[in-house]
């Protein structure tokens, strides 16, 4: 009946839509489940455990790896947004001048070479270095990981950046703020949300890196997912599960805070 | 007001603003030149691109000037920053800083002028009770309706008493009945703050209420200034008579100049007299401009100035609009006020006598 | 005293200065971490290969031919090297069909999305995001769970009758594509759903009134409008896709290789630097060139629909 015509319906998007949400969970719900799985393998549900935990809480090598990661994601975190932030300032809310698309393409730049290549390019000038200096010590991963989370430090930066109105500004200058106290007083505490949101973002990628660690690292300087791809490629445990699982829930935690961060209006 | 002394508060002299560069260069504003006396409510009047916000913007500081001086009571202050100049600014979006509460709004200017802590909570308190905001000097600005944050932006400006306030058409986002308060208040808190108000307009109603003058502009130019008075009944252009009010433009003959007055000869064969603007004496052919309030329908009598075809009757409650068609074919409109009443037996269609009074014609410069 | 045009010029320069020292530290990061080893890595690709991995410093131009072709060891003629034209034939494939894929099921996803209410808008935005957040090695580990012999899928196919041993699925191209489609997909959602959420249904009422059908309408009113979001898309799923990693190394076994599983050979036990090199920036082209295209794609919609 023409009563029920609605113009937002297209046939089958729905379904397909239904299809996506549930293929994008069911496989981690099953990965989770078999997290508590009490069976020595993966194949067969050996009833509810925390074992897995437990021996993944108590592996030397897994809390090594963790706390690497968390120490490099960190520190990453914290430069590149305080980088991007800088930049995002210097390019937002202004006329075209020199420079000013090579800036955006730079910063962009990590974004637009595979991840292999940064890797392959990162492996060739890091080992000259070391052998140059002797140094081979967690720096390079900091460095490269601060490199390819700035653009996404950037991103939710500059997007607030450009949502601020002007005025404000020009109003706190107007009200005899110098161009120091209208940054402090306005244009920081307005910006907060973003730079959160950049630092977030920051963390959790390098938290996630596999392919560019895993070309940068030195021995015995294992960060989570190279220490899980390594594992994964020998061949399963529950204990990956264990360790995927509580990944996950530390990966949801971060999302659900930017999520309330970044939906924040004012 | 002749009690005043004859102070300047600003002087803008021959400043022009030039954007972009080469083929692209837009004057914004082209060679102008104006006083504005201290106290007064002055109104930079005209349609969007006139150049009126960007003059306004060069006397804030937002801006520089390419060329020309803004003097401040004999200071020229073109090109310091805003920050340093005793000048403060009601925005159009009011920009309040949505992060703060109202009194913290209100406060700021003080607090960045470095004054004590009592000094500020004093004031504020003053300008809140001002405004009509005591209640609600607690309250984020985004919680508080938009005539609210219009106060809070006009107490926030005029908190460090700035010797000038600028004001960028702040009541365009109100609705109309708002609007009409704050056309009141604002008058009101000019008068109680004694401070020079420079309002941004291009409501020429607004602007004929509220202003103790005018500076009509179009593209860069200043082209008349004057009181709200001088404005409407002696336009001394085209484009003033035209962008405020109603207007018949009548082509005419100038047949003699004397005190200030011209008599001049219209399509018709009448001659009736004019009114010339300030130091103009024309000759030959000119134009003339007569408000429709100004003209008065008069049956076919020989004594009338001139006649038409009645083409249209516009009914619009206070008054009446006649649409004329005169015998040389241009338009001509007269309004009239109603009154209870049977009708007058004017209709469509009908010939019609129009009388302009002696000092209804006005004669324009272009 | 200095004209106002001088100080406005003085100031400009000001500030063009200050924008250039605000973004020093993030410039020279990714000059550092990022950019300037991408031309060590192309002079790498002109040297020979050192006898335990590293590089002779000494031209040739070996590595650039044995991109694509071999020298026969005993009459020393080149043909087309086989094994890297596989690899990058099937590399360029999975990438282009991960692309389609993530986009057949992407573009219905993200208009279902921003056809909700607004409330439930944010809920939705939510659950593509998590994925899009969440380890991309722990995505790929459970696909592989789940389409492994022992897992969920061939063990619902056994019990069901439907089979009588499991359909072989991992280790396969088809695995990989699977993996790839899986991790890729919120990738593809993001950039269409923030599009549409821009898009004015009015158009799309205006549209049916108009006389078109849903599939008309679609075609010729919504698909136009989010075009950018669907190049964005497109862009963001084809350039991880193209260099994948982790999904081959994961899902495709030691067999199925794809370009990146290649390149690293060439560090590890291939010890030939300078075709690793090669190979990399190859791989750069490619994204670069795929890159242009669309860009200039996009410029002309751009002019089209204003």
């Amino acid at each position: 009946m023409a009563s029920n015509f609605s113009i937002k319906h297209q046939p089958g998007f729905t379904a397909i839509a239904a299809t996506c949400f549930v293929v994008l969970y069911l496989p981690i719900i099953v990965l989770v489940a078999y997290a508590f799985n009490a069976a020595n393998s993966t194949s067969e549900w050996g009833g509810f455990s925390m074992r897995w935990f437990q021996s993944a809480g108590q592996n030397v090598q897994v809390i090594d790896a963790t706390l690497r990661s968390f120490q490099i994601g960190a520190v990453a975190a914290v430069l590149s947004t305080i980088f991007a932030t800088m930049a995002a300032l210097a390019t937002t809310r202004t006329a075209p001048y020199p420079g000013l698309t090579f800036k955006y393409a730079a910063i962009n730049q990590p974004l637009m070479v595979p991840e292999i290549v940064t890797g392959v390019a990162l492996l060739i000038f890091f080992s000259r270095i070391k052998i140059f200096t002797g140094y081979s010590g967690l720096g390079y991963l900091i460095a490269a990981h601060t490199a390819f989370c700035i653009p996404f430090a950037y991103l939710p930066i500059r997007a607030r950046l450009e949502n601020m109105d002007l005025t404000l500004e020009r109003a706190a200058a107007d009200l005899y703020a110098t161009p120091w106290k209208t940054f402090r007083r306005i244009t920081l505490p307005l910006l907060w949300p973003g730079i959160l949101a950049g630092l977030m973002l920051a963390f959790v990628i390098s938290l996630d890196d596999v392919v560019i660690t895993e070309f940068v690292k030195s021995g015995g300087q294992d960060t989570l997912p190279t220490y899980m791809l390594g594992q994964i490629r020998r061949g399963i445990t529950p204990e990956i599960n264990a360790i995927s699982t509580a990944f996950l829930l530390l990966s949801v935690a971060i999302v659900t805070l930017f999520f309330f961060v970044s939906r924040k209006r004012d | 007001m002749p009690d005043k002394p004859d102070r300047n508060a600003i002087e803008v002299v021959n400043v022009s603003k030039i954007f972009g560069s080469g083929d692209g260069q837009v004057a914004a504003l082209d060679t102008v030149s104006v006083s504005i006396r201290e106290n007064e409510f002055f109104t930079l009047l005209g349609p969007s691109g006139c150049g009126k916000t960007t003059l306004l913007r060069l006397i804030a500081g937002f801006d520089f000037p390419t060329a020309g001086e803004i003097l401040l009571y004999g200071q020229d202050i073109a090109l310091l920053p805003p920050f340093k100049r005793p000048v403060n600014t009601v925005f159009q979006s009011y920009a309040l800083f949505p992060h703060m509460t109202v009194a913290d709004n209100i406060g700021f200017g003080l607090e960045m002028l470095g004054k004590p802590k009592a000094e500020i909570k004093a004031r504020v308190a003053e300008m809140l009770k001002l405004v009509k905001m005591e209640a609600l000097a607690g309250r984020r600005t985004s919680q508080i309706s938009g005539g609210q944050q219009q106060r809070v932006a006009l107490a926030r400006a005029l908190a460090p008493q700035p010797k000038v306030l600028l004001l960028d058409e702040p009541l365009s986002a109100l609705d109309y009945k708002l609007r009409k308060e704050m056309q009141i208040e604002l008058k009101r808190l000019q008068h109680e703050t004694g401070i020079t108000f420079i309002f941004v307009t291009h409501d020429q109603e607004e602007a004929l209420t509220m202003s103790d003058r005018i500076a009509v502009m179009s593209s860069g130019k200043i082209l008349q200034v004057g009181s709200p008075r001088d404005i409407y009944d002696r336009p001394a252009e085209r484009f003033v008579a035209d962008f405020i009010g109603e207007s018949n433009f009548l082509k005419a003959d100038v047949v003699g100049v004397s005190g200030g007055r011209a008599t001049v000869k219209l399509s018709s064969g009448t001659e009736i007299p004019a009114s010339l603007p300030d130091g103009f004496s024309p000759s030959g052919k000119v134009t003339i401009v007569v408000r429709p309030e100004h003209a008065q329908l008069g049956g076919a009598s020989p004594s009338a100035s001139l006649s038409g075809t009645v083409e249209n009757i516009v009914y619009l409650g206070t008054d009446t609009h006649f649409h004329l068609r005169l015998a040389g074919g241009e338009p001509f409109i007269v309004r009239r006020q109603n009154s209870r009443g049977a009708g007058d037996g004017i209709v469509q269609g009908g010939q019609i006598g129009i009388m302009i009074g002696s000092d209804a014609a006005q004669v324009l410069k272009d | 005293m200095a004209t106002a045009e001088e100080v406005a010029k003085a100031a400009e320069r000001r500030d063009v200065r200050d924008r250039w020292l605000l973004s020093a530290p993030a410039l020279l990061v990714i000059f550092l971490a990022a950019t300037g080893p991408l031309l060590i890595v192309l002079i790498y690709s002109f040297l020979t290969p050192g006898p335990y991995g590293d590089v002779k410093w000494q031209f040739s131009p070996d590595a650039w031919l044995s991109v694509f072709m071999e020298r026969d060891i005993f009459d020393d003629t080149l043909s087309l090297a086989a094994a890297h034209v596989t690899i990058f034939w099937r590399s360029i494939k999975l990438a282009v069909v991960t692309t389609i894929a993530t986009l057949t099921l992407g573009f219905p996803t993200a208009y279902f999305m921003a056809t909700r209410s607004e409330k439930t808008r944010d809920l939705w935005l939510f659950l593509i995001t998590i994925p899009f957040w969440t380890n991309l090695l722990i995505r790929t580990f459970a696909v592989l769970q789940i389409i492994r012999n022992e897992g969920i899928i061939n063990t619902i196919l056994i019990k069901l009758g439907i089979v009588s041993t499991p359909v072989q699925i991992l280790y396969t191209d088809t695995a990989i594509l699977i993996g790839m489609a899986y991790v890729y997909l919120p990738l593809m959602v993001l950039p269409i759903y923030a599009s549409m959420e821009k898009l004015d249904f009015r158009l799309v009422e205006a549209g049916y009134d108009l006389y078109a059908t849903r599939f008309k309408v679609l075609r010729k009113i919504i698909f136009p409008l989010v075009k950018p979001g669907v190049i964005a898309g497109s862009i963001l799923v084809f350039i991880p896709a193209l260099g994948a990693y982790v999904t081959p190394s994961v899902l495709g076994g030691g067999k199925n290789m794809m370009l990146s599983n290649l390149i690293e050979l060439q560090f590890g036990q291939g010890r030939n630097w300078p075709l690793g090199s090669a190979l990399s920036i190859t791989v750069m082209i490619i994204v670069m060139v795929a890159l242009l295209a669309y860009v200039r794609n996009a410029g002309k919609s751009g002019v089209r629909h204003g």
